[in-house]
């Protein structure tokens, strides 16, 4: 193992712990708001990870849909609708063997999956702008599904808009 | 002029070889590598980071002074010439404050916050063009890089607003959010205008792009598109970074203090960087992306994009010590029915315009 390599390693599972002991926090503190945050701190150690496997764009999308847009959504959703400073809540429902079973089934199957699955790694580095590429991609190739979604999405905008005017 | 346009990256050459030749032979060639880049990485962070802080401390003098002038006062004038020391002062007293925290806030949080709010200026810093070949990091999609951090900030102003367990804190928070998030839309969308007539979202390809007319072919330039973009950019940027007119979450008036009510001493010296950082940050992309970056004739670069940020730092001083506050109504009305129209309509304008010049062979 080159110095490098020993380096990217030594990085990759410091950010790993990170993501991991973020995610423990969203899952067991008692008080919502410290769970969010701790998603949101898992959310950047796995755009962090990102950046070590070279892939800057999925990084940068990550920490902005992720942590822009979902984590302060979720924030603003708790803060909203929660007597905050209430302190600690029970994490659990009377439904929670139920959802276990199911975690764990849709947990086996990820990892089947993943086990599984033979993945195709590019043999040559891509050359060119990769976000030129994903961009032309986005709007010839795949222009159905790409407008499919945006469709979606203004479904979506306006049924927010109609529910919040009621 | 080549002297001092090549005075940093020369520097940094020189140093780079300098720890070269005192590491080679002392370990295997691809250990040594790995640690001069690491060395030469930590010290280009730290020089940006230093840089800004002496200019966080230029700007506080400069905020006093104008905002001194502009009142018919003389501002601070006994801490060293002209007051220029007063900055030193300010930390001092901040640093030997006692720090106090709420009995119950929520510990943690309320720790954290300044660290978090100071973050995505700090992160920026990584992706600013500072002159010919001073990028510290050139991401072929800064631009984006830099929208992506700026979203972060509002998470500590929350965390402030959420753990020090106050109401005026909590309100402030709140409006914290919803102001940062109702401007970002249109900030993107004045952003996009940018990446069209530069043809790129590398920070440093968009400064390459507006180098025409000796150094003066500015994205602002670029009529009518350019320039109204540029001022609903400059608009959102205030309101992105809490500036008066748009400083509701601190709105002293109303809810006290906001969400850094409960905050004192050092923790709520932070704050305060946080908010020059914040403002020096933007103020430097709005001139990387509409007013030529670093391009400009005669003088070097590095200096260029400086007179250019303090020239946008001190718009934003003026407006502050003009504007009285928005009303939160009024607030969420000018986002989302004033800027987000004519941000959207501008975009199609410069889509328009720029396929007609393509079409006409420009």
């Amino acid at each position: 193992m080159t110095a490098d390599q020993f380096l990217t390693n030594v990085v990759f599972f410091l950010l790993a712990a990170v993501a991991l002991v973020g995610a423990i926090f969203a899952v067991t503190l008692k008080n919502l708001v410290r769970s969010a945050l701790g998603l949101i701190l898992s959310f950047m150690a796995v755009a962090g990870i990102y950046f070590v496997l070279e892939a800057e764009f999925i990084a940068i999308v990550q920490v902005l849909i992720y942590v822009g847009a979902i984590s302060i959504l979720i924030l603003f959703a708790i803060m909203l609708t929660r007597a905050l400073m209430s302190g600690a809540e029970s994490s659990n429902n009377s439904q929670w063997i139920g959802a276990a079973a199911i975690a764990a089934l849709l947990f086996g199957a990820l990892g089947a999956i993943v086990l599984g699955t033979n993945w195709h790694a590019a043999q040559n580095a891509l050359k060119g702008d990769l976000i030129v590429k994903l961009g032309t991609e986005l709007v010839t190739t795949y222009v159905l599904p790409f407008e499919a979604v945006s469709l979606l999405l203004l479904a979506a905008l306006i049924g927010a808009f109609v529910i919040a005017r009621e | 002029m080549d002297i001092f346009n090549n005075l940093f990256p020369g520097l940094y050459d020189w140093i780079n070889a300098l720890l070269h030749d005192w590491f080679k032979g002392a370990m295997p060639a691809d250990v040594e590598s790995v640690l001069v880049s690491a060395i030469m990485a930590l010290i280009v962070a730290i020089s940006a980071i230093l840089f800004m802080v002496l200019m966080v401390l230029i700007m506080i003098w400069l905020e006093r002074k104008n905002a001194a002038r502009i009142q018919d006062r003389v501002g601070p004038n006994r801490v060293g010439p002209y007051g220029l020391l007063q900055p030193i002062a300010d930390t001092i007293k901040m640093l030997i404050k006692e720090d106090i925290v709420p009995t119950n806030a929520d510990k943690l949080v309320h720790l954290l916050a300044p660290l978090v709010a100071m973050a995505p200026a700090v992160l920026a810093l990584a992706v600013v063009p500072f002159g010919k070949g001073m990028t510290p990091v050139d991401l072929n999609i800064g631009l984006l890089f830099m929208i992506a951090v700026g979203s972060i900030g509002v998470v500590g102003i929350f965390m402030a607003g959420y753990g020090s367990n106050n109401k005026y804190s909590l309100l402030g928070g709140m409006r914290g959010v919803a102001q940062v998030v109702s401007y970002e839309v249109p900030q993107v969308l004045t952003v996009v205008t940018v990446i069209l007539l530069s043809g790129s979202m590398s920070l440093v390809k968009i400064v390459d792009a507006q180098g025409g007319w000796f150094g003066l072919q500015w994205n602002i330039l670029a009529l009518p598109v350019g320039l109204i973009a540029f001022v609903i950019f400059y608009i959102c940027a205030l309101a992105e970074v809490n500036r008066s007119p748009f400083d509701l979450i601190e709105g002293e008036s109303e809810i006290v203090a906001g969400f850094f009510t409960e905050y004192s001493g050092m923790k709520w010296g932070l704050f305060y960087l946080a908010e020059y950082f914040n403002f020096f940050i933007v103020c430097m992309f709005g001139a990387t992306l509409f007013l030529g970056g670093w391009q400009g004739p005669i003088l070097p670069g590095w200096l260029w994009l400086i007179i250019k940020t303090y020239a946008l730092v001190w718009l934003g001083m003026w407006i502050r010590m003009t504007l009285p506050r928005f009303r939160v109504d009024q607030l969420m009305k000018f986002a989302w029915k004033v800027l987000v129209p004519v941000a959207l309509a501008n975009l199609l304008l410069t889509s328009i315009l720029i396929g007609v010049y393509n079409g006409i062979g420009f």
